[in-house]
């Protein structure tokens, strides 16, 4: 398992490299591990409170586990109207969890998410940032079994 | 039928977007050779008259901008392409750096010799990593060829923050804090990145810049709108045939993109309602679709440009299930510094939900239409202002669908 100390560390003479080390972190983990935020809050000599406060204004951010994969699932108005309820309610059951939660063999965590910018094909889904567009409920098996 | 006019797309699907060659030899960077011959006063005199205003949604002239960070006078200036696209719909600068990034460094560049700036940063959607791999392609060219000269660009990647697309809560995350906007004056361009005179431009700014230096400002100055020249990128949603992008004139009508351009409404159904500009973008009833796109005459109807995103909705569309779901968004994407957005974007989704489940009363629309005027004059910034316009414009057009709730 990589180190948050190094991972973190590398960034610490980057200007304004609190950003980019939880970028960095999250492309090792997923997610940002408890311990690493108070590293980076070490490492980047800031209060904890404020290397706390970042990692949590951003919706990408996660401080704490999630799966291996996230579902992101666009809610935003033209993804709206093109039935992203219906592909939710999909995915739902397929995964056997409701929104925001993990499949308990911690693959997959499903998410809400705002526009993700391909809005030509509504609606859309993103898996780990990967988007899969003009989805409706009966795509989604097919889908998940490229990730399963 | 109307015809799309692509200046900014010309090299769309004509060349290899991550060959530099391709991009030179189609007359790539010859704008940037020839600003460089000309002194940093013409040259922004140059920008100013040939019209062009941001495309980030505010519509200032990008010359005049330039002129003020020209003007201050500092040890370190910074040149800032915002690539945030946050507005819901939008999807066209995402376009322009999958088809021709190059364009876009190469405006970037020539903004960073009118200030007297060496340095750039491009904030890039987290959203967009497949487009971030794109750009670092793109400047490791650009430098390798050795183009841009003593002028480096660095990418930065947002992380899920529609409030970053603020140029001062987009300049506070390049420097590694929350994205919480910052009470202006003074503004970027005199004070902006670590306190340093900083221009911040739109995508879709920096790449009409090239071609404004390689054919002149009256060549610019004379497409389009006279107050707001030249193309813009229109990216086309919801309940319309062709839901793709197009680059028009900027005196082309609402109706002529949703009709001639966009297909019209599939199905056999009605046109019932278009949002332009995003999700904090007005309401615009049939009345009104022969309106032109350009900033004044959309601000006219009540109306905004913003980023070109054109979101239709058919007759079987309910307006108050729209604005329940942007009302959310917004409660969800405010940041929090100030109380009347904080509060009031909370409120407004908690009133509008109210009203959708079928409890609401005349008296709620009269309290939504106080809440929605009070932010519009009341919040810190252009998130809790434009906020109450898609509830302000339907309540004003489209208020059959709320009456049609009560019970
Ligand atoms: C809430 C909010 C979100 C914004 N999002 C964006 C955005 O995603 N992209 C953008 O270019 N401008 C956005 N803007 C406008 C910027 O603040 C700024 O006006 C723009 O980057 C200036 O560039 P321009 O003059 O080239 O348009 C946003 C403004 C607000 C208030
Ligand atoms: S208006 Fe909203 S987003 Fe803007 S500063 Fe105030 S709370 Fe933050
Ligand atoms: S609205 Fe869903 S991807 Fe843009």
């Amino acid at each position: 398992m990589a180190d948050y100390k190094e991972i973190v560390g590398a960034y610490k003479e980057v200007p304004g490299g609190l950003i980019e080390a939880y970028h960095a972190l999250q492309r090792e983990f997923n997610y940002i591990p408890e311990e690493a935020v108070e590293e980076a809050a070490q490492i980047f000599d800031i209060p904890k409170a404020k290397a706390y406060g970042v990692a949590t204004f951003y919706s990408y951010f996660k401080v704490g586990k999630r799966g291996k994969y996230i579902i992101r699932i666009c809610e935003s108005a033209p993804c709206h109207i093109a039935g992203a309820a219906q592909v939710v309610s999909a995915l739902e059951k397929e995964l056997g969890i409701k929104m925001g939660e993990t499949t308990a063999d911690g693959l997959f965590t499903l998410e809400f998410t705002e526009c993700v910018g391909q809005c030509q094909a509504t609606p859309v889904i993103t898996i780990n940032s990967k988007p899969y567009e003009d989805l409706t409920p009966d795509k989604i098996n097919a889908i998940l079994a490229e990730y399963k | 039928m109307a015809e799309e006019m692509r200046i900014l797309m010309r090299n769309y699907g004509k060349i290899d977007p991550l060959n530099i060659d391709d991009y030179i030899n189609a007359g790539g960077y010859k704008g940037l050779e020839k600003a460089r011959a000309m002194s940093q006063k013409d040259l922004i005199a140059e920008v100013q008259k040939s019209g062009l205003r941001g495309r980030g949604g505010a519509g200032f002239n990008a010359g005049m901008k330039w002129g003020f960070s020209y003007n201050t006078p500092a040890d370190q200036k910074y040149v800032v392409c915002n690539a945030d696209e946050g507005e819901p719909g939008t999807y066209k600068d995402r376009l322009i750096m999958e088809n021709d990034p190059q364009s876009v460094l190469e405006g970037m560049a020539v903004c960073g010799y009118a200030i007297g700036s060496n340095k750039g940063y491009i904030y890039c959607r987290g959203e967009y990593p497949y487009v971030v791999e794109k750009l670092n392609t793109a400047i490791e060219q650009a430098k390798a060829k050795g183009v841009l000269g003593d002028f480096d660009i660095e990418v930065r990647m947002g992380a899920g923050a529609y409030v970053c697309g603020e140029e001062s809560a987009l300049i506070e995350s390049i420097e590694g804090h929350r994205g919480e906007p910052r009470f202006k004056p003074p503004f970027p361009p005199v004070t902006g990145l670590w306190g340093k005179p900083t221009i911040v431009n739109n995508v879709e700014t920096f790449a009409n810049i090239p071609l404004i230096l390689e054919k002149g400002a009256d060549w610019f100055a004379g497409i389009g709108a006279k107050s707001y020249p030249g193309t813009k990128l229109m990216t086309l949603t919801g309940d319309v045939a062709n839901r793709t992008f197009i680059e028009v004139p900027t005196d082309t009508t609402i109706r002529q993109v949703i009709f001639d351009f966009g297909g019209g409404i599939p199905g056999g159904k009605k046109f019932k309602a278009v949002q332009i500009g995003g999700t904090s973008g007005g309401f615009i009833p049939e009345s009104l679709l022969d309106t032109a796109i350009d900033f004044d005459s959309m601000g006219a109807i009540g109306a905004t440009l913003g980023s070109g995103a054109v979101f239709v909705m058919d007759e079987s569309r309910d307006v108050v299930d729209v604005i329940n779901q942007i009302t959310k968004f917004f409660e969800h994407e405010s940041c929090g510094k100030c109380s009347p957005c904080r509060e009031g974007t909370k409120r407004m989704h908690e009133m509008v939900k109210y009203i959708y489940s079928g409890r609401g009363t005349a008296a709620d629309l009269d309290l939504l239409e106080r809440l929605g005027t009070v932010m519009s004059k009341a919040c810190l910034c252009g998130l809790g202002q434009a906020a109450p316009s898609p509830v302000l414009t339907t309540l004003q057009h489209f208020k059959a669908d709320y009456t049609a709730k009560f019970n």
